[in-house]
Parts: C-alpha cells; structure tokens; sequence
C-alpha cells in the first residue's frame, strides 16, 4: 500500500494537532501574567528575522516557522 | 430599621448603577493614529565553505551580509471600537559574495561581488474585539540586481470566547521576475551578459510562489502554550537558478536544470513553557516533505533564563537533518543523460547546527532614562553544517515604544 507522503504527513500531524488540545485547562484573563510574558510569545523573536533569512537561503527545507517563505531570490 | 432600609437602598443603588456600567458601550472617542512601537534591527552575517553553485559544487562560498530593518507599527481605534494596526517594515541587506564574483570572472558584470537587496512591506490589519475576529492584507516588494518579486497576502484569526485558543488562515502570492544572467562560456551568440551598459538582450523568467499557511494557537494551562502550523506551497517558473555551473562525469558543462514546479508541506510545532519564576523553555519543531525528494527535520530549543525582572539570557541550539533532491550531484558527478541536475549545496543532504546566546534588557524606566526606549537585544549564533559550510551571525534590536 502506497499512500501518498503528503496526505500521510497531514493526516499524522493534524491527529497529533487535535490530540494535543486535549488535557487543555480554562485560564482566564486574570491567570495569564506567565503565559503574557514577553518571552512566552508564540512566535519567533524579533531579533531572530536575519537568522530565518539565512536559513531559508542555506537550507531547502524552508517554510512554516514565521520566515519569508516566497519571494526574493536569495542565491548567493 | 430607618438605617437598615437607608443602607440597603444604598446598596441597591450602587448595584443598579454597577449593572448600568456592564451593560454600556463605552462612548466612542475620536483616537489619533498613534505610534504603537518601532523596531531596529542591525545585523552582521559572514560565512565560509568550499562548495560554490555558480562553480558547480567547488570553490569559495564566503560571503557577509549586512542587513538592516526598520519597522514602524501604528495603531488606532475607529467608531465601532475595532482596533485598526498599520505596520510598515523596511529592510536592506548589502552583500559581498566571492562565488557570485565568479559567475564573470572577466566583467564582474552580474549579481556579481556585492550588492544591495532592499525590501520594503505594509501592511493593515483590524481586530474586532466583539466577535474575537482579526483580518488584515499586505503588501511587499523585493528588488535585487537580477531579481524583483511583488507579493501579497491575506490573513484571517478568530479567537475562541475565552481567548485560550485561536484559528489563523493566511494566504499569500509572490510574482517573482529573474533576469537570466548565464555563465559567459554558457552564452549564446548575441546573449547579453546582463551588465549595466551592455545592449545585447537578456531573457527575463518569471517564479511565482502560493502560500498557504493554517494555524492553531492554544493555552494549555497558567505556564504553557502552543502553536500548531501547517503551511502548504507551491511554486512555479524558473526554479533553477541560471547561473549555476554544472559540470558532468564526461567534462561537459552546462547551466543547473531544475523542474518547473514544487510543492512543499512544512509542518510544525511550537511549545512554549514558563518553569518557575525565572525560566522559559522555547521548543519549535518542524517536519518538512517536498515533491523533490527531500524531507527534514528541524528542533530548536531556547532557554530564556531571567536573571532579575528586567534583564534575561538566552542560550539556544538548534538542529536541523535533510535529505538531498534526487537531482543533486557534486561536481563532476552527474550523467549528460540525467533530465534535471543541480550542485547545489543548498539542497543537498546535510545536519546543520545552530548555537548561540541572547541577551535582552527591558528596564521600567526606559533605557538609558529613555522613557521610549523600552528594550534591547544582543544575540550571537555560530552555524556549521556537515558540508563543511561555516557562519557567524550577530544581531541587535532596539524597541521603541
């Protein structure tokens, strides 16, 4: 049986997705002082920009991490 | 009795008026649009290798890279209380590179040796705090010597009713031009070289890019979140790169030939978790498959440890493992009967590693006594990858709020 790779990894990773948002808690507004901290944001840092240039320049393997996915040659 | 039901009056009043409080807009004031922060970032990058594309998989790679970012956020409220966020960002990288000075050794004519990558974007955004919704558009632009690319993209976010967990869609397009510069010995007759002043005509090629990315962001519990990505893409047009050498078993040279499409499906995970008071661990895992052959893995992990309120340092390590195309050869490798060849060591199969440290400083008083001048950041990385590729990159950001 040969599935196709791309629907494979989808399917895996959305299963891991919905199961991983199981075991979720309330938090309400009041008992989020960590989960707003500055260093907890959900996102690459500021400071990180070049770097993901870089990596999206030196490795094929690019995308889904915040970075410039398209457009822009980066070649050299 | 006179003072129970006085008392109790009171009381009753002061909840009447408690109810008349929950249940009133707020009066729509007229808000200026004021700056929300601003961003600067510096950064100096330099590498080093011995497996230059343009010379067909030998020879220097060394290049450095100073790049700069400003970025400017405004934000503003209008009369249905939606909160509307206008962001312009403005890069511009300057370059030396030794193996683009070999694409003509002769004329340095090319994207050749150095040059200056600017690329500006906007974008607007309005998040509508009644029904937890947020839509924005963008706009961006990309100019080098050979290559210019105009993008744009469309973003949708909706957050749950406790705001623990949001949906976000994001679509983008980029229509991308290359100026076909080809090795001089690769050149027909009449073929220009691509350098200012010289008439003879050059080809033009488009790339065209379509992203798409799906997002979940959740709060897990009091000390972790975590983001769930999933961003399909898909491009077509010119994807090899023109002037790449290639050089065969046989002696024969030619220009890198790649396929005309690709898909790529990253997908990844962010988890983030505040330990204690002082330590924050950074997780980001990303599996990636593409329809050239190549699959990776990457991990990254970051430990922000806050020494006291206001200044943190933040050691990281990142790796990442992929397979090569299945038309990647090193030089001299490939066959004249092969359809489709490439030397490049970018998408080859390689680990890489990245190891580094972050400082941060965020003092309540501003900077310096620079009430504005909210924080500062200093961060150092060393790269190496099993190719025997190496780099340094060092980055400094200033917020201004």
């Amino acid at each position: 049986m040969n599935k196709n790779p791309f629907l494979k990894t989808l399917g895996l990773t959305v299963c891991i997705g919905l199961l991983s948002l199981t075991g979720c808690t309330t938090v309400k507004e009041y008992q989020k002082s960590r989960i707003n901290d500055a260093e907890m944001e959900l996102s690459a840092r500021k400071s990180e920009k070049f770097e993901q240039n870089f990596y999206l320049y030196r490795e094929g393997a690019a995308g889904a991490n915040g970075g410039k996915s398209g457009g822009g040659c980066g070649c050299n | 009795m006179k003072k129970i039901c006085i008392s109790v009056g009171v009381l009753l009043s002061l909840l009447q008026a408690g109810y008349g409080q929950s249940t009133t807009q707020p009066a729509y004031e007229k808000r200026k649009l004021k700056v929300e922060e601003i961003n600067l970032v510096s950064s100096y990058y330099q590498q080093d290798g011995n497996n230059s594309a343009v010379t067909g998989g030998i020879g220097t790679e060394k290049l450095t890279d100073f790049a700069q970012s400003f970025d400017l956020v405004l934000k503003t409220t209008d009369q249905r209380n939606r909160q509307h966020t206008i962001a312009f960002d403005f890069n511009i990288d300057h370059y030396t590179s030794a193996s683009s000075d070999n694409i003509d050794p002769l004329t340095v004519s090319s994207a050749s040796r150095s040059d200056t990558h600017i690329y500006p974007s906007l974008s607007w955004s309005v998040h509508n705090d009644n029904n937890r919704t947020t839509k924005g558009l963008a706009f961006s632009y990309s100019t080098e010597y050979d290559y210019k690319s105009y993008g744009i993209n469309l973003n949708f976010a909706k957050a749950s009713t406790d705001n623990n967990r949001e949906v976000s869609l994001k679509a983008g397009a980029f229509f991308d031009t290359w100026k076909a510069i080809l090795p001089p010995e690769l050149r027909p007759d009449g073929y220009g070289s691509g350098a200012h002043g010289d008439r003879d005509p050059i080809d033009y090629k488009p790339r065209n890019s379509y992203n798409l990315s799906v997002s979940v962001s959740q709060v897990i519990n009091k000390r972790m979140q975590l983001l769930f990505t999933v961003e399909p893409s898909f491009q077509q047009g010119l994807l090899s790169t023109p002037f790449h050498r290639i050089y065969f078993q046989d002696g024969g040279e030619t220009v890198e030939k790649l396929p005309g499409t690709r898909l790529k499906l990253p997908v990844s995970f962010r988890l983030h978790y505040f330990m204690g008071d002082r330590v924050v661990v950074r997780t980001f895992y990303r599996y990636y498959i593409d329809d050239w052959g190549m699959q990776a893995h990457t991990a990254n992990l970051e430990v922000p440890v806050k020494l006291t309120s206001f200044i943190s340092v933040s050691p990281f390590y990142r790796f990442s493992h992929q397979t090569a195309v299945r038309y990647f050869a090193p030089y001299e490798q490939h066959k004249q009967t092969e359809k489709y060849y490439t030397s490049d060591y970018d998408i080859s199969g390689f680990n890489s590693q990245f190891i580094g440290i972050g400082f941060r400083t965020a003092p309540p008083g501003g900077l310096f006594g620079i009430g504005h001048w909210q924080s500062v950041e200093l961060r150092f990385g060393h790269y190496s990858r099993t190719t025997g590729m190496v780099a340094n990159s060092l980055t400094l950001l200033a917020k201004i709020k």
